[in-house]
């Protein structure tokens, strides 16, 4: 049972001491051949997997743990906006499973909660909208597919920003998250709910959706492994879409091994998807060499706005890397102040046009005594929807309306193109780009809520990655003191060329490794 | 600052009916978005071709047969969702009126 955990070694104390206290007697008690419930929410999905597999635990107590957490946590934090209680049955099934055969997948028997914008058959799916309160999906997402086949044991839905439109999970219409590290502040976002469920050991490892950081960022406010595909390297079928042309699915997880063990679960081509990508992936060595591996450092993403604690701990890391045999180097991304402009083009025009099918007849509950057709649509959407949903409908109607398409929306997809081939050049010379995450840790509730420019700020050094296509993934390496003694934490992140999250995973763990022989 | 017409005018074709202080509060948001964007035209890209969709990849075929029939007998799941179905279509009010 020996692995790196960046977790543990990084600072226990932001997720709750019980947590850290239990979690560190657990460790002492591995030596013993069977270990009963109590607090296995600890484990990371590997130690968790080789546990179940040898008998050491079972799936009942360890979905019987995560469920405890969320009852007496989650009243509070406010991760999950559905909790699956025939879990446990299910759990038992599969531990009738493992007592007749030995199973090898590593997800076999692992609670993995989901985004709410993510279909289970059978189940709500809410998107975090008004509208959808009610609607109970018809069918799996691909993703739910092969993480059932691959033995998963989904645990519940989690909260988001109304249909993942957001920085905080604070337009959610179900209420906020809250960050677990610091409950005044909020947990990042869309996918603020999966990182906290992460984060607290709700669930093992969690999926969410990134369209312009709604992975990467809740990841870094949180502490946790956050991780976005290339672009066509998972299945978006069965995702409510947002913006088609960035949208993808991803992992949060609390090291990059279990982040990957969820990514290869996942990935690859599928027929519902004609996005998707007939890529097969090759897990990363165990032991990725950092020797030799070149690491660009955008110039334009240590300028103003960036924390100064965020800067110097990156800086300090890399001298680390260096020491290690990385050859890191400065470069530059001309068009990386563009990239946000971009964004809150493409995606509310993309916005529109996807969030049309809401319309009180396809989805949506319809407001009945409207008999005209036209009021039906405007007076159903009008109740639906929050405000910064319809904020991006109106501004991406505008974007591609007649007279403005030219000037809006196809300017902003040919900077769109410059910004791609900045990465493009940038990868002639290094194999991995790194810099911040996010310009700060975690902020106050309603903090950036009545401006929304200052909010899409949060985003700036992540939506590039999608515009580009992009994998990326964001690594917890250190934290900002806050009052009250509390530590908020703050990610790294690491961006590869196209369809190479070989390289992206395998530099991760090496660099993970790093951290754990000097936290911050 | 947007226009109360042109907020009035977007709305109408975005379908969503917006009450007087949205249409106030979402013409001074997005012309602060817009100006927030207008930095775009600073970049030349004169000869820049424009990129569409988030991949590469051009056509994508398929032979023409039967699919792996994950979804075959859903539509009954799609109807339910819907807001009135009769048999096995779904109902909507009179698109043009009399």
């Amino acid at each position: 049972m020996k692995r790196p955990s960046l977790f543990t070694p990084l600072d226990p104390e932001n997720f709750g001491s019980e947590a850290g206290d239990e979690k560190r007697v657990y460790q002492k008690q591995n030596k013993n051949p069977v270990l009963k419930g109590g607090d296995l929410t600890g484990f990371t999905i590997e130690e968790a997997g080789h546990a179940l597999r040898s008998g050491a635990v079972n799936v009942r107590d360890l979905v019987s743990d995560c469920l405890s957490v969320i009852h007496e946590r989650d009243r509070d934090i406010h991760a999950f906006l559905d909790v699956y209680e025939d879990a446990l049955r299910e759990a038992e099934e599969k531990d009738a499973i493992l007592r007749d055969a030995p199973e090898t997948s590593p997800l076999f028997g692992i609670p993995i909660a989901l985004k709410d914008n993510i279909l289970v058959e059978g189940k709500r799916a809410t998107a975090g909208s008004k509208i959808l309160e009610n609607y109970t999906a018809g069918f799996d997402a691909t993703v739910v597919r092969k993480l059932k086949e691959a033995g998963a044991i989904i645990i519940g839905k989690t909260n988001l920003d109304e249909f993942a439109m957001g920085s905080s999970t604070e337009n959610s219409a179900f209420g906020p998250t809250k960050n677990p590290c610091d409950e005044s502040r909020v947990p990042g976002g869309s996918s603020g709910g999966s990182a906290a469920a992460v984060a607290t050991g709700m669930a093992l490892g969690a999926l969410g959706s990134d369209t312009g950081g709604s992975i990467r960022q809740p990841a870094s406010f949180c502490g946790v492994v956050g991780m976005k595909p290339t672009y066509g390297r998972v299945s978006r079928h069965g995702l409510i879409a947002m913006a088609s042309s960035l949208d993808q699915i991803g992992p949060f997880a609390k090291t990059v091994r279990d982040a990957e063990i969820m990514f290869s679960a996942i990935a690859g081509g599928d027929e519902f998807d004609a996005t998707s990508v007939h890529h097969s992936y090759e897990e990363a060595e165990k032991s990725f060499a950092l020797r030799g591996l070149r690491i660009g450092v955008p110039k334009e993403y240590f300028r103003e706005g960036l924390d100064p604690a965020i800067a110097s701990r990156i800086g300090e890391l890399l001298k680390l890397l260096e020491k290690e045999g990385v050859v890191a180097k400065e470069i530059s991304l001309p068009h990386s102040s563009y990239a946000l402009p971009a964004y809150y083009i493409v995606v509310p025009s993309e916005v529109s046009a996807n969030l049309a099918r809401f319309d009180g007849i396809r989805y949506g509950v319809p407001d009945r005594e409207e008999e005209n057709l036209f009021e039906m649509y405007s007076k159903t959407r009008a109740r639906g929807f929050g405000p910064e949903v319809k904020r991006r409908i109106i501004l991406g109607t505008y974007a591609l309306s007649a007279g403005y398409y030219d000037a809006y929306y196809v300017k902003a997809q040919k900077v769109r193109r410059e910004i791609a081939s900045d990465f493009e050049s940038a990868f002639r010379d290094v194999d991995i780009v790194i810099g911040p995450t996010t310009p700060t840790p975690a902020f106050r509730f309603g903090e950036k809520t009545g401006d929304p420019v200052s909010m899409y700020l949060a985003d700036i050094y992540t939506v590039a990655v999608n515009l580009a296509g992009l994998p990326g993934i964001s690594l917890p390496v250190g934290t900002v003191p806050a009052e009250g003694g509390k530590k908020l934490p703050f990610g790294m992140q690491m961006i590869s060329p196209w369809f190479d999250e070989k390289t992206l995973f395998g530099a991760a763990r090496g660099i993970e490794r790093i951290l754990a022989s000097s936290p911050s | 600052m947007i226009s109360k017409e042109t907020v009035e005018h977007i709305s109408q074709l975005a379908r969503i009916d917006l009450t007087d202080d949205e249409k106030k509060r979402f013409g001074k948001e997005l012309a602060a978005i817009l100006e927030f964007v207008e930095a775009l035209n600073e970049v030349d890209t004169s000869s820049t071709v424009p990129m569409s969709g988030g991949t590469r990849m051009l056509n994508i075929m398929r032979k023409d047969h039967e699919g792996s029939g994950i979804l075959e007998g859903k539509a009954d799941e799609l109807r339910r969702a819907a807001r009135a179905s009769k048999k096995s279509y779904i109902e909507v009010p009179n698109v043009f009126e009399s």
